[in-house]
């Protein structure tokens, strides 16, 4: 039933289906019909919760069976259901560590070969060949746990080319990754399909990066159905302006913020002397630092993965302790306190540094949004009164309001972001440490949350963000601080 | 890229000690000789015995001997604290030496002691010595191919067990968000369960992700699987279960001949 030679691309056939999950009471997709054609290569838009992961993941045949949830109509590749095609479809997905499976590269692309009962010769013959082409030029036994994100996502584009699928499915490949990473992935996917010896599918929200590379958008209706469908650049001219407003990242469309004027540095809210940072004594990523954050104005922090840029804004904020030198805050900052923020209480840290951390999810602590906004006030003895009108106003200030008793976990990426900013923002901290803050974030909630940071600053808060995001440098980056990458972090990675 | 010869059995290993030429299943083996008789049976001689006959085969592990007493250190450390209990606590029996409330050293205590002692050392340090090299993909691999084990659960632990290093990150970054958030100055037992319950839910998250990228990439479909690495058995592995044995019979056999051989609970 599954093939092990090549077949050539595949044809998909989509027939008025839809998708329920289980459960819930919309449809996730319906009255859906689409014919995509071997050796296309399809970009697929639209605003999030139009479906465009669940259409994905039911091509690869991974959604699951009837307790997952119902289905109507018919998806066929080649005439087959997906789940009866396996082998021959390829899927990637965004979260580059959920996808590693062994511990060993080679092993890792071997994978799906030994599933798909492949020969032992021809599986490492074909490991060889996937390595090669998607250009991650390493010994069969490197470990995968000391790959970056871009060389992640790339092994996995690996394990799935090994496989020689006729429809290769990438849903937001790019999303976790750093710049350079991003090109990597693309400049991978475009050399393999540069042969149409495979039909692809891409759903990604940053339209630049891919569309050259597609021959066809396909933009899904939140509504159900297809809103737009042909090739980019007339799709993108037709409904560009609605589906910027849904949150893809359309080029040639401005954002529209203002841009940033950097007030004069009257003093340095936070400063470090001769700092060695590092999160174990025995690995040190930085040496004699010495840097100053300055009041009222917004910080970047910038430069390569592995050159410490989390670790030097974690110990900035006074969570992790300096390995040596140190970190100091000013008078103003420090108020009754000692300089040294590390030897501030927790609650002492509530007002003067509030952390944003990358993951929003490490930060929650409560089982609604709104007990999760109380949670410093509450650290911080505010009387019951005077907590509930503070969180009112910023569940409103932040359009969290309709989302006041819903589960923190349950929200989605942006409201999760959003969230975790507003838990900081409750205690009113002086300075705010941002942890890539735009990580994954559509158009339309990157705006709402450069926005929201822009009003602190306006409010007189000092900002710190580590990011690689030029929108977040543009806009937020008054001072820059760019580290290199140590001669030690590079002997280590 | 010019060749791609599939990896010999432990390709991350520095040098290839004879031991390290031994399948993980017949390790396996190996430590269930070992274990058994030794657990059946309670005296210092045989096992003194085992403990030097296996310390003299240490040079075939290709290990160091500073690095192996490292990893070492819990047993070591272990073996003599239950040989304290015994000392104290065993039934008592022949000469009373000591005594305090319930604790009382006898000729049967010291003799108990001793053996228990370097009993724990005879289990433990050929278990350590076996197992330091081992790759858990060679180990998974020799269960699923040599023992027949069923390979979706051993990929399946395989794969699970690599997520490991990320609860760990994740766990610090927890802590320290506890402390970004006003929540580090009190309440250590409440915070240890909250960290728990997300890392739970974290778990369950990455579980199912993992099992959806597994599935993706062909895993239990209903064709038969082929094996990239070959888990073979070979003439090495009979020596090693021969020596196995040996040691165990020698053992055994000097214990009776110096009439200290013992069953447990005799």
């Amino acid at each position: 039933m599954v093939s092990v030679a090549p077949t050539g691309p595949a044809r998909v056939v989509v027939d008025d289906w839809g998708w329920r999950h289980a459960g819930r009471k919309a449809w996730a997709v319906h009255d859906l019909d689409l014919v995509i054609e071997p050796g296309e290569r399809v970009l697929l838009l639209g605003a999030s919760g139009a479906g465009k992961s669940t259409l994905i993941h039911a091509l690869a045949g991974v959604l699951g069976g009837a307790d997952e949830g119902e289905s109507h109509g018919s998806l066929l590749v080649d005439g087959a259901r997906p789940e009866q095609a396996r082998g021959r479809i390829g899927l990637v997905l965004q979260d580059p560590d959920s996808q590693v499976i062994l511990s060993k590269v080679g092993d890792d692309v071997a994978f799906g070969c030994e599933n798909l009962g492949v020969p032992r010769d021809e599986i490492w013959r074909r490991v060889g060949a996937a390595l090669d082409a998607v250009g991650l030029d390493l010994p069969l036994h490197h470990p995968t746990s000391a790959l970056s994100g871009g060389q992640k996502q790339r092994l996995a584009l690996a394990g799935v080319l090994a496989m020689q699928p006729s429809l290769l499915l990438l849903d937001e490949p790019t999303a976790n990754l750093d710049p350079e990473g991003v090109v990597e992935v693309r400049d991978a996917v475009a050399r393999l399909t540069a042969d149409d010896s495979s039909t692809l599918i891409v759903i990604e929200h940053r339209v630049e990066v891919w569309r050259d590379l597609m021959t066809r958008v396909i933009v899904l209706d939140a509504d159900g159905g297809v809103l737009a469908d042909g090739p980019p650049d007339r799709v993108l001219d037709d409904v560009g302006e609605r589906l910027a407003a849904a949150g893809v990242w359309v080029p040639g469309i401005p954002l529209g913020l203002p841009a940033r004027v950097a007030p004069p540095v009257h003093e340095l809210a936070l400063t470090t002397e001769a700092l060695t940072i590092g999160r174990h004594r025995a690995h040190p990523v930085q040496q004699g630092l010495g840097i100053g954050v300055p009041s009222g104005s917004a910080t970047v922090i910038v430069g390569p993965n592995g050159a410490g840029k989390s670790t030097l804004a974690l110990t900035l904020a006074g969570l992790l302790p300096e390995l040596a030198g140190r970190v100091a805050a000013s008078p103003t900052l420090a108020g009754s306190l000692g300089a040294r923020p590390i030897r501030w209480r927790s609650t002492e840290l509530l007002t003067r540094i509030g952390t944003v951390f990358q993951d929003p999810e490490h930060q929650f602590v409560a089982s609604t949004a709104r007990a999760e906004l109380a949670v410093a006030l509450q650290a911080l003895r505010w009387s019951r009164g005077a907590i509930d009108e503070r969180v009112s106003e910023i569940l409103e200030a932040l359009g969290l309001g309709a989302l006041a008793e819903a589960n923190p976990f349950s929200l989605s990426g942006g409201q999760k972001r959003r969230l975790s900013v507003a838990t900081v923002l409750a205690a009113r901290p002086a300075v705010l440490v941002l942890d890539e803050p735009t990580f994954g974030q559509d158009r339309r909630t990157w705006l709402s949350l450069v926005g929201l940071l822009r009003d602190e600053l306006e409010r007189g808060a000092t900002i710190v963000s580590v990011t690689h995001d030029a929108g977040v440098i543009e806009y937020l980056g008054d001072h820059r601080i760019v580290l290199e990458r140590s001669a030690e972090a590079v002997q280590a990675a | 890229m010019t060749t791609f010869a599939p990896p010999t059995v432990s390709s991350t290993m520095p040098e290839r000690a004879p031991l390290d030429r031994v399948n993980p299943v017949t390790k396996v083996l190996a430590v269930l000789i070992l274990s058994i008789p030794l657990l059946l049976t309670i005296d210092w001689v045989s096992a003194s015995v085992a403990v030097l006959l296996e310390a003299a085969l240490f040079p075939l592990s290709g290990l160091r001997l500073l690095p192996f007493l490292k990893r070492a250190l819990p047993v070591l450390v272990f073996a003599p604290i239950g040989g304290l209990s015994m000392l104290l606590y065993a039934k008592p029996g022949g000469t009373e030496y000591w005594s305090f409330g319930f604790m009382r050293i006898t000729e049967n205590s010291i003799e108990l002691a001793v053996a228990v002692t370097i009993r724990v050392l005879a289990l433990g340090l050929p278990t350590i010595l076996l197992f330091a090299r081992v790759d858990p993909t060679d180990l998974a691999d020799g269960l699923s191919q040599i023992a027949r084990l069923p390979s979706r659960f051993v990929l399946g632990i395989l794969a699970g067990a690599r997520m490991l290093g990320l609860f760990i990150e994740d766990w610090r970054s927890m802590a320290l968000a506890r402390r970004a958030r006003g929540l580090g100055d009190r309440g250590v037992v409440r915070r240890f369960a909250s960290m728990a319950f997300v890392l739970l839910v974290f778990a369950i998250r990455r579980g199912s992700k993992l099992a959806t990228a597994m599935e993706a990439r062909g895993f239990g479909a209903p064709i038969p699987r082929t094996w990239a690495r070959p888990s073979r058995l070979g003439w090495i592995d009979a020596v090693a279960v021969f020596s196995t044995i040996t040691i165990m019979a020698i053992a055994l056999a000097a214990a009776v001949f110096a009439g200290t051989f013992r069953f447990v609970g005799q």
